[in-house]
């Protein structure tokens, strides 16, 4: 296959290809005996040390922060859809006085370390929010400036002949937002939207600075305690994390064909575009 | 008000440990990054699936997670190191941690630009007989590195607002003299707030200012 970079291989680039192959091999096993022959020489591989770590006990707490993570990420994605849906609203107002404090709102909620606001909120309103007040609050006003964006990206991108004709058999602006751009905006930002809920299970990672009881947090009070198991407490965490997030990136990819497939393909690529950069908090 | 004056030097130190932090880390993700997307876009299968093992990987899990790895279990294996007093070793542990992390980042952005040239811009290059070199030096790379320029501009934003999070490993960067004050000094929380988003908003702004030039001047130069 001819690509980009590369043109078709012939048969001498073919035999280089297999050597490069092999040296690859070599490098990585190199480097799995280098990991295994140091934990192996840390005495941390040994069954002992599995058993002693996730003892019912130990697994039930990490078990209930995973609960807390997956509670927080929850509530704050729901509270930042709603909250992205009216900052996008504002932003797209007629009225310079709605829309300009929108934008502000948004651009700095946007540049702002979530770490920084959740330290703030939580010492600031702790009598009345807690930490996990504070965390999902934080979580709400970072992601719902990110997916305002997204949501605008995605009105933005409803042809121009859908508002036209609606407005040309006499429906109102309110009555246009909600009838035809809002639901078919929707479907573009479908796949966007679930790439967010990844960056939203992370972020709530950060709760451990406000002292919520989240995995993480509950996985390092184990970490610590059982001493020899640390790298196997967070390699855990770390799988925990990886397969959640991989199949909601694979669900993402998913919907993505599928509404390509459907013909929205253009539409959906220029809204999952914009929020490449606030994908990496 | 008062209590951003007082503690100003307190504050400016922090700042410029963010400052160090960012440094350090971006120029490690800018190299790991690099092999990485060279992995990634290589004509062998096994390397391009070795890195995006690591993308898949590292972009699923929490950054805090990893510099807690970094810094709870990775001495127990040898890796203990510090410069010095200043650069000690949570900063030594939060600069990898963040590097390794941001490198994923940096990978998908230069990925994503190598991906928006046309095919017939190559194949264009290879029918007037460019070598592989050729095409690589003067056509591929420099529209690359341009259209690479606004996801990579996001990245180190990213980053500059992600070194926040070596606070919980104890590197005495701006958001933990942040933490100090808000805690001791209940009456002046908002403008501790306030002074501290100010000054992150800064260098977010100075880094989307360097990416706009830059475009100006890829602009030109196109």
């Amino acid at each position: 296959m001819s690509s980009l970079l590369f043109d078709v291989p012939g048969p001498k680039a073919r035999a280089r290809h297999r050597i490069y192959t092999v040296i690859t091999l070599v490098v990585i096993a190199l480097l799995v005996a280098i990991v295994v022959r140091k934990l192996s020489a840390e005495g941390v591989l040994t069954s002992t040390v599995f058993n002693d770590t996730f003892t019912n006990s130990n697994v039930t707490y990490l078990f209930e922060g995973l609960v807390g993570t997956l509670k927080a990420a929850g509530v704050a994605i729901l509270g930042a859809l709603v909250l992205g849906m009216i900052l996008a609203t504002a932003r797209l107002s007629d009225h310079a006085v709605v829309r300009i404090p929108a934008r502000v709102l948004i651009e700095l909620f946007r540049a702002i370390p979530l770490v920084l606001l959740m330290i703030f909120l939580f010492f600031t309103f702790r009598s009345v929010v807690g930490p996990f007040g504070a965390v999902v609050t934080a979580l709400i006003l970072y992601n719902g400036a990110v997916l305002a964006e997204v949501f605008r990206a995605g009105i933005n991108a409803v042809q121009q002949g859908q508002s036209d004709a609606a407005y040309g058999i006499g429906m109102r602006k309110g009555q246009v937002m909600r009838l035809i751009l809002m639901p078919q905006a929707v479907r573009f930002m479908l796949p966007a939207i679930i790439s967010q809920c990844v960056i939203v299970l992370k972020d709530t990672s950060l709760g451990y600075v406000v002292v919520y009881g989240e995995l993480v947090r509950h996985g390092r009070q184990v970490a610590l305690f059982v001493s020899d198991g640390t790298i196997l407490v967070y390699t855990t965490i770390a799988l925990v994390f990886i397969i959640i997030n991989y199949s909601l990136s694979k669900l993402a990819e998913f919907v993505e064909r599928r509404l390509a497939a459907r013909g929205s393909g253009a539409e959906v690529t220029k809204v999952s575009q914009v929020n490449v950069g606030d994908s990496q908090a | 008000m008062q209590v951003l004056i007082d503690n100003f030097g307190q504050i400016v130190d922090g700042f410029v440990k963010t400052l160090w932090l960012l440094l350090f880390s971006g120029v490690i993700a800018a190299f790991l990054g690099t092999f990485l997307v060279a992995l990634r876009v290589s004509p062998v299968a096994l390397m391009r699936g070795a890195g995006t093992s690591y993308i898949n990987v590292v972009r699923n899990t929490p950054l805090l997670l990893i510099l807690f790895l970094f810094r709870d279990a990775f001495p127990k294996l040898g890796f203990n190191y510090s410069i010095d007093n200043y650069f000690n070793f949570f900063f030594v542990a939060a600069t990898v941690g963040l590097g390794l992390y941001a490198a994923a980042f940096v990978c998908e952005a230069l990925r994503s630009g190598i991906n928006s040239i046309p095919v017939g811009q190559a194949e264009a290059a290879r029918a007037i007989g460019m070598t592989f070199s050729q095409t690589m030096a003067q056509i591929i790379l420099p529209q690359a590195f341009r259209a690479s320029i606004p996801p990579l501009v996001s990245t180190y934003i990213a980053l500059a607002k992600n070194t926040s999070v070596a606070l919980a490993i104890g590197v005495t960067e701006a958001t933990f003299i942040m933490k100090k004050l808000t805690n001791d000094n209940a009456g002046d929380r908002w403008w501790i707030f306030v002074g501290f988003a100010g000054g992150y908003i800064l260098i977010v702004w100075v880094i989307a200012t360097i990416g706009t030039l830059l475009e100006r001047r890829g602009a030109r130069a196109g």
